[in-house]
């Protein structure tokens, strides 16, 4: 694991108590997570039975897993009979090597990057230009984050923290003399026009990867600008980076997860550019590039084969867990931490950056309230992962925490000394001011207003005959 | 018929009356009435936390306990108040005790989450054994001003109950505006509330801004009840939380005048013991 990892020293309830405080984001977030959702209904309801094909999709996904290697082997092959250059990469790492090896080789100056949430994953842009190449992000949100200095805050709406009067002043210095306002038209017509020029100046593309057909070799880009389509013809060399998931072995398969993707994440019946890429620019073909890579990324994902958390592969970033979750809606990518958000980044983070012990702690960000799965185009029972990652988190727990819970059984087990614990409770609810301060009590009454226990419990009420 | 009602310790500590009620509207449908003894909670707080040992050991308890009123009544079923309970009951606790290489109990625990029913979804199947006057205005639900129905979480997405509770309080004559956020999360989430506390405040705060015109909020999880209710009041905008369970049970005491409950004060059942002080009502109070 290596990347832009921003958890370092924090925990969790800072990170998203911070955001809760901050109106701004999450008005923002309101109404992107509304729009998004409105719009998944709404291209699901199209279909005649989105439900069948959830299952199916996520069949179609579970085979895949189950002959991985095989697949994805079968797919290097073919790609490279088309004429791609493949590269494995074990880890982030590696994959940065080979790419910036790539950069270097061609005397690259000026890269420009389609979206890609495995190189956020990996931290290429840090590399990069760390070795002097001027990165352009060409995804008009990726843009504005770079330009900000952010990290993606939502899979597929990179700026969704933003509004546009910041979007607005992100954006200013880069337009010199003239003043932009904050109309999204205008300012989408701005970055049309200084992107154009970077297009036109790179030297390598670098894109991302959301589907790789093992039949034809081909990699399938998804994307509503048309950054994706020119970062990968307009530079003389295009490099693909996928991570080793995203496979799949026929057309038709293919078509069935374009379809659900475009639905989930946009609420599109199809996105506006569906880029099919079978190899570098042939003899008789006017554009495309001279040299195409693939790089397949795997950073920890074949260990997870073969495990309880192997689902967690099947995922196509749709974004559409992010957008129901009430957990993210109100705090927002930037507070899990890394690369990826919301349910799947609670489940994934923990998984993929398990070397970070920070990560570990994600999987608390949920109430585990099963709209994340109820919302997943592949059926990725995103809640049972997160309580697969909490035992396997208690198992790992400190001894008093685990003592706390063992004392709790051992009271709670028996009648006897439950009831005993809730006359205890009923007691002592008179003392409420006093347990209010409490440090473990205070996470209660900080924000609600005090619980008190009745007076006599049920059990005790219904033994003395009360009907 | 026999219910054996698993009362929950959310019920059974913070809200006794819900427990009444429930009881209450049973007996108005002729079923039969017990409490298994034994049962303390079915688990769900460590379940959720990833100690599954130590929720096994706990409802190990309960689960003896619904076992033997199933020995006892082999036709009868276990009604719950409460849906995240039930589905713990019918969900996890299979898997919890197969986790737990507990093949036995995971075995009895098959066996009663065959026989367990929430609250809403057995009035509701046996919604024919109501008395008649629930049915329509004479209920004297319509008294009361509208309320809006909240979704809980795992009733509605592992239980998939959703109709039950709405058609109730349609059939009990109580108004009730549409909430566009009734199926979004209260925010408790059990320990998250105390993991997350901003974060857990923040969505109850969204869930009640969203409230349309009404004041009053029924549901079938008290702990979603009292959560949103605690925050609301800590937030100086009460709101009046209602378990389905009171709801109904004052709509059959209209048409029971030799019941003891008052249908205005449906929370306090009229057969008070002596010493319970009525006035302080449990649940959530600065």
């Amino acid at each position: 694991m290596s990347g832009q990892f921003t958890l370092a020293g924090t925990t969790l309830r800072s990170r998203t108590a911070q955001a809760t405080h901050d109106e701004r984001l999450r008005s923002s977030l309101e109404r992107a997570t509304d729009r998004f959702v409105a719009g998944r209904s709404g291209a699901l309801d199209q279909l005649e039975a989105p439900d069948e094909l959830r299952s199916a999709a996520r069949r179609i996904r579970h085979d895949i897993l189950a002959d991985l290697p095989r697949i994805v082997a079968a797919f290097a092959d073919r790609a490279v009979a088309n004429g791609a250059h493949v590269h494995w990469a074990l880890d982030a790492d590696d994959a940065n090597a080979y790419i910036a090896g790539v950069a270097q080789r061609i005397g690259a100056r000026t890269i420009v990057k389609g979206k890609s949430m495995v190189t956020e994953e990996i931290g290429l842009n840090h590399l990069l230009e760390h070795n002097g190449y001027r990165v352009v992000e060409t995804d008009l949100g990726e843009w504005i984050i770079q330009l900000a200095g952010h990290t993606p805050s939502h899979i597929i709406a990179p700026a969704v923290h933003l509004d546009r009067h910041q979007v607005r002043e992100i954006l200013q210095p880069e337009a010199g003399t003239e003043v932009l306002d904050s109309e999204p038209e205008h300012l989408a017509r701005f970055a049309r026009r200084t992107l154009r020029d970077r297009f036109l100046a790179a030297d390598l593309g670098i894109t991302g990867c959301n589907l790789a057909i093992a039949e034809t070799g081909s990699i399938v880009l998804v994307e509503n600008e048309g950054n994706g389509r020119l970062s990968s013809t307009a530079p003389r060399v295009h490099i693909a980076v996928m991570g080793t998931e995203r496979i799949v072995e026929t057309r038709e398969q293919a078509a069935l997860f374009v379809d659900l993707l475009a639905r989930s994440a946009t609420g599109q019946a199809i996105s506006v550019y569906t880029n099919i890429i079978s190899g570098p620019r042939r003899d008789d073909e006017a554009d495309g590039p001279d040299e195409f890579h693939i790089v397949i990324v795997d950073n920890g994902r074949s260990e997870l084969l073969g495990t309880e958390f192997a689902e967690a592969l099947n995922c196509i970033r749709c974004g559409a867990c992010l957008n129901v979750c009430p957990v993210y809606r109100q705090v927002g990518g930037h507070a899990y931490g890394w690369a990826y958000s919301g349910p799947i980044g609670a489940v994934l983070t923990p998984l993929l950056a398990a070397d970070q012990p920070e990560s570990g702690e994600l999987a608390n960000a949920s109430t585990l309230c099963g709209a994340c799965m109820d919302a997943c185009p592949v059926q990725i029972p995103l809640q049972d992962l997160l309580l697969g990652l909490r035992r396997r988190r208690a198992a790992a727990a400190h001894k008093p925490e685990k003592a706390l819970w063992r004392a709790w059984a051992q009271a709670w087990g028996r009648p006897v000394t439950y009831r005993a614990s809730l006359k205890a409770l009923a007691t002592g609810r008179r003392l409420n001011r006093l347990a209010a301060m409490a440090p473990g009590l205070r996470r209660w009454h900080d924000g609600r207003a005090t619980l008190t226990p009745a007076a006599r419990s049920f059990t005790e009420r219904w033994q003395a005959g009360e009907r | 018929m026999r219910v054996s009602l698993f009362v929950t310790c959310m019920v059974d500590l913070f809200a006794p009356d819900v427990g009444f009620s429930a009881a209450r509207v049973l007996h108005a449908m002729d079923v039969d009435v017990d409490v298994p003894a034994g049962q303390t909670c079915c688990g769900q707080p460590a379940w959720n936390s990833g100690f599954h040992r130590d929720a096994a050991r706990v409802a190990a308890g309960s689960l003896a306990a619904l076992g033997a009123a199933l020995d006892e009544h082999p036709d009868g079923w276990i009604v719950v108040p409460a849906g995240s309970c039930a589905t713990m009951i019918r969900v996890f606790w299979v898997e919890m005790f197969e986790l737990t290489h507990d093949s036995a109990r995971a075995e009895l625990a098959r066996r009663v989450a065959g026989r367990t029913l929430e609250f809403s979804e057995f009035v509701d199947r046996f919604a024919d054994r109501l008395p008649v006057a629930t049915t329509g205005e004479a209920a004297g639900g319509s008294n009361r001003s509208p309320v809006a129905y909240h979704h809980s979480c795992h009733m509605n997405r592992e239980l998939r109950i959703n109709d039950a509770p709405v058609g109730l309080l349609d059939r009990a004559g109580v108004g009730r505006v549409e909430w566009a956020a009734d199926e979004r999360c209260c925010g408790f989430g059990g320990l998250f509330s105390f993991k997350l506390p901003e974060t857990s405040t923040a969505m109850a705060d969204d869930k009640l801004r969203s409230l349309p015109g009404c004041d009053t909020i029924v549901g079938c999880d008290t702990s979603c009840l009292i959560h949103l209710a605690a925050r609301a009041e800590h937030e100086g905008r009460p709101v009046e939380v209602r378990h389905l369970a009171e709801i109904l049970a004052a709509a059959v005491g209209v048409v029971e005048p030799a019941s003891v409950v008052e249908p205005a004060s449906v929370v306090e059942p009229a057969s008070v013991v002596e010493g319970v002080d009525t006035d302080e009502r449990p649940g959530a109070s600065r």
